[in-house]
């Protein structure tokens, strides 16, 4: 049917790139409604502390601006405040703290960067203006930085009422099977290790503009949104009690989520509030330091592990206590990432039998912490593969060998782990083996003595893990403390003259669902991909969504274009047995026909569909015309991916600097629907995890003060700073969606980091290094070769 | 209120702003050309790279008075009238040189300067070096370094024989 293959597994070039690089993307901050104006939030620069007075009379008569509107102005019109999506219990029952999380600071201002006041002017500049000359009265609080400081005996409160700062003390695994492995095991090793907080930094600033129509009473909201229905539901149904109808939610064109974009913003029902006050356009447009004190940060973990081992080096039994940072309040998902994406990856791809993980969650004068791209998993996989290398250094077992010997055998599918999940595929060995191969692991000692030779100290590092993703069942969800389904809606219209537009409740910022799902399209129904569009991010156009995170929009959103497919196939049959005067078990549909079986009579999917438009000719007694399906589609399972990730590197001793010169990952992802995306996903996954590795921190002083909170102090991955990337990809199919398809989004930032820091750790070998946490900054670098140089004449 | 006047993508401008306003400001809030994007405030991302007077600027790093008497072009208009599209454009979407489109616009400005200023070739390290001032958070920058290796030749009209 179609001349050139553009259906699954076809490198089809992008079809949203044309508007990109020709500069008319539709980003939110290219959006200005008609008499619209201008909103600056005004922001806390102190971390901790009680708001005494806000005097807003000088900046409400400064020229151009319209409004200002403070915590009280909300509270008149009895707003709820932001709500959490996901609740925790503890180990003993009880329900997590759930302090509340007002729009607009009230009492008390708990970080640097928590919203006062909006301030709304004609222009942008006008309401900056104004904005400075705010009259805000605090009187200061000890600040709380650090999780440690959080749970420091005496520590200052963050919430009143909430004690010891603690959000939740939750568990998960089997306590006593655990204690009694370590009692009886030949060995154990111990590791400490953080996981540094990061700033998730989509290169597109969050952006929202809220419209009133007076008319008709409906609100819309534009937003930088991974999610345009769940914010519709948040803020509709919490926060402003606008009930669905009367509230639109668009997210255009989104310049890059990672996570940040998921979560309900107090922005969002700021501009959608204060333009039904003032009945005009409220726009708001964040600057980038603004984003670095407001946008959810992600990680920040300070664990402890413990491996049980026998003598033989089996691993009997791993221990695992996560102190976490929720930050100063609860982001819609933050509850879910150190726990059920975090603590049930803890088996990670090896036969462990027996896991147990407590998790310590607390509140700190922080920006509040969420899912960053891989959310949980990166923390479970930086943690277990750094042990095994530790592992590996203290008993003397080859890493490669000890990582095979404890493998879930390609043949134990599906695995039952002591955690809670059950993969139903995966290959590690085969993962292993050709990453090993790719990287030409077995010539490593030749580069590394040819390193140096030229001075240089050269280490390779491999990660092996496996994540849980396609999120998610909603039964199972729920179960966990989910307050909403995780399914996934799709709505195929098949048009008059056959071509498709396909509504689908996931959205795309950057993953080329407009392409690799026109794909899927075009394979199942075997029509060209240039008849085909696929619409997202608009809540007056799709039916209903949970949106895109957690490698979902495929696995979830694409298995639900499959469903309404079907559903379209199905009464496609009838129309043509009609037509063709067959019965419909005869009909065959086959690269967009519908023929009848052993004969040459067929109708092809654009007469099917003018027929059903046109049903002058129809069966109309049993049939309803139209050719347009809704599905919803809920998973059965998570998926799976796994896979392994070599990184190289090359440390100057006299600098400290590591250049990764090398990065191989092969990942196993499911059915590959379009190998260019796939890969392309894989080496930004891989670049933000060298960032986490070597580069990037979200640092706050003792005072609680982010001191990076710009690009000029927040290393971000340069072009400079990052190597090739190859990336191989090995295939077991999931078993329980329609496509095979496990999800690629997050991986490459899951599997890198340990890949790096196992690199370093292995070029500072002679330098007696157990471990580094991260970034392997080169000030720490060079610490250790100046602690350690008189050994280095040794290689 | 201050006026400037300058030529945008071919076309004569004379605009009253404020003495503060930026470039960048002027093409996005005056002109609509909002294919320019911003991505920070401290001129380190590149997400707003034009180019004035032929040479790559980073147009929040320009009052929009300083832009007086220049020829200034956007990415709206570096594809020919009959949409027949730039070389760089061609390659950044033929090797699947952007995911969110974000920081495509300033990247391919960019990349034409870089291109255009080493005439006489480029390794993937000087591609790599000069790309300092763009970030992109997507693609870990792998396929825009091979659009660019792959734009050279078509825009000299030669083999680059120093990449790769
Ligand atoms: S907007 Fe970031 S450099 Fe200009
Ligand atoms: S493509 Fe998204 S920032 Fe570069």
């Amino acid at each position: 049917m179609n001349a050139i293959f553009e259906g699954i597994g076809a490198s089809v070039r992008r079809k949203e790139d044309l508007r990109f690089i020709s500069g008319r993307g539709n980003f939110v901050d290219d959006i200005n409604r008609p008499g619209q104006t201008h909103a600056i939030i005004k922001r806390s620069d102190r971390p901790h502390a009680k708001l005494i007075s806000i005097d807003t009379a000088v900046a409400k008569a400064a020229p151009g601006v319209i409004a200002v509107f403070i915590a009280a102005d909300m509270e008149k019109d009895a707003l709820g405040g932001i709500p959490c999506g996901w609740q925790i219990h503890n180990k003993d029952g009880s329900p997590m703290a759930e302090p509340p999380h007002p729009i607009l600071a009230s009492g008390k201002v708990r970080h640097v960067g928590d919203p006062i006041a909006v301030v709304i002017a004609e222009t942008r500049q006008q309401a900056k203006d104004a904005a400075e000359l705010l009259d805000i009265v605090f009187e200061d609080l000890p600040p709380v930085a650090t999780v440690r400081d959080a749970v420091r005996p005496g520590a200052a409160l963050v919430h009143d009422g909430v004690t010891g700062n603690t959000c939740f003390d939750w568990h998960i695994g089997d306590k006593d099977l655990v204690d009694a492995a370590f009692a009886r095991a030949t060995k154990v090793v111990k590791l400490d290790l953080t996981n540094n907080r990061l700033v998730p930094n989509a290169m597109e600033p969050r952006a929202a503009i809220g419209e009133f129509d007076p008319m008709s009473d409906d609100y819309t909201l534009y937003t930088t949104s991974q999610n345009p229905h769940v914010i519709r539901l948040l803020m509709g149904a919490f926060v402003l009690h606008l009930p669905e109808h009367k509230l639109r939610v668009v997210a255009p064109d989104v310049g890059g989520g990672f996570g940040s974009k998921i979560y309900h913003y107090a922005e969002e029902a700021i501009v959608t509030w204060s333009a039904g006050k003032l009945k005009r356009p409220v726009k708001w447009t964040c600057d980038r330091t603004e984003a670095f004190m407001s946008d959810a940060h992600g990680r920040d973990h300070d664990s402890t592990a413990e491996m049980a081992l026998d003598a033989a080096g089996n691993f009997l039994a791993l221990r695992v206590r996560t102190l976490c940072n929720m930050g100063a309040y609860l982001s819609t998902f933050a509850p879910a990432v150190p726990t059920y994406l975090y603590a049930t990856l803890l088996a990670g791809v090896y036969k462990t039998p027996a896991v147990y993980a407590e998790v310590h969650a607390v509140f700190t004068n922080t920006v509040p912490v969420d899912a960053y791209r891989g959310a949980g998993r990166p923390e479970a996989t930086f943690l277990l593969e750094r042990l095994m290398d530790v592992i590996a250094h203290d008993t003397g077992h080859d890493r490669v060998a000890l990582r095979r010997q404890n493998f879930i055998p390609a043949d134990a599918f599906p695995y039952q782990t002591p955690v809670a999940l059950n993969y139903d595929s995966g290959d590690y060995q085969t993962t292993l083996t050709k990453a090993l191969e790719y990287a030409k692991w077995d010539e490593f000692p030749a580069r590394r003595a040819a390193a140096a030779a030229k001075g240089k100290l050269r280490g390779i590092g491999i990660s092996t893990y496996v994540e849980a993703c396609g999120i998610a069942p909603s039964k199972l969800v729920g179960q966990l403390g989910a307050r909403a389904g995780l399914y996934e809606v799709a709505n195929v219209r098949v048009h008059p003259t056959g071509s498709v537009t396909v509504f689908t409740g996931t959205h795309s910022h950057g993953q080329g669902h407009e392409t690799t799902f026109a794909q899927l399209v075009s394979d199942q129904l075997g029509i060209p991909i240039s008849q085909i569009d696929i619409v997202h991010g608009d809540t007056n156009k799709i039916p209903f969504g949970m949106g895109t995170y957690g490698s979902r929009s495929l696995a979830v959103g694409g298995s639900a274009m499959v469903k309404a497919m079907d559903k379209i196939i199905t009464k496609g049959k009838k129309i043509a047995a009609h037509l063709m005067e067959a019965s419909v078990e005869d009909i065959e549909f086959k690269d967009g026909k519908f023929s009848v079986a052993g004969t040459d009579k067929a109708k092809t999917l654009a007469e099917i569909a003018l027929t059903a438009y046109v049903p002058h000719n129809y069966p109309i007694e049993e049939l309803e015309p139209g050719l347009d399906e809704t599905a919803f589609y809920d998973p059965k399972n998570f998926t799976y991916p796994g896979g392994c990730h070599v990184c190289e590197v090359e440390i100057d001793a006299d600098t400290g600097v590591t250049t990764v010169v090398g990065f191989t990952a092969v990942d196993d992802v499911g059915r590959v629907i379009n190998p260019m995306i796939v890969e392309g996903q894989v080496q930004g996954g891989v670049a933000q995890g060298i960032g986490q590795a070597l580069f990037e921190n979200a640092v706050y002083d003792d005072q609680a003060q982010l001191v990076s909170a710009s690009f000029m102090d927040y290393t971000m991955p340069r072009a400079d700073s990052i190597p090739n990337i190859l990336v191989g990809t090995e295939t077991t199919l999931c078993t329980h969606n329609p496509l095979g398809v496990k999800g690629c989004g997050e991986v490459g930032a899951i599997g890198s980091p340990p890949a790096v820091i196992n690199a370093v750790v292995d070029a500072l070998r002679d330098f007696g290094v157990r471990h580094i946490d991260m970034p392997a900054s080169p000030q720490k670098i060079w610490s250790i070769i100046q602690a350690g140089r008189p050994q280095m004449a040794a290689e | 209120m201050p006026s400037v006047t300058l030529t945008v993508n071919g076309k004569s401008h004379t605009v009253d702003i404020e003495a503060r306003t930026l470039l960048v400001e002027l093409l996005r809030e005056k002109l609509s050309l909002t294919g320019t994007h911003v991505g920070c405030d401290t001129s380190q991302c590149g997400a707003c790279v034009v180019h004035v007077d032929g040479v790559s600027v980073k147009s929040c790093a320009m009052l929009a008075l300083q832009a007086e008497g220049t020829d200034v072009l956007t990415i709206e208009g570096l594809a020919a009238a009959d949409g027949t599209l730039h070389p760089m454009q061609e390659a950044f979407r033929e090797h699947h040189a952007l995911q969110c489109g974000f920081c495509t616009p300033g990247m391919v400005m960019s990349a034409i300067d870089m291109v255009m200023a080493h005439p006489e070739g480029m390794t993937e390290e000087d591609i790599r070096h000069n790309l300092e001032g763009n970030l992109c958070r997507c693609t870990g920058y792998h396929n825009i370094v091979k659009a660019i290796a792959a734009a050279w030749p078509v825009m000299h009209g030669k083999e680059l024989v120093a990449a790769e």
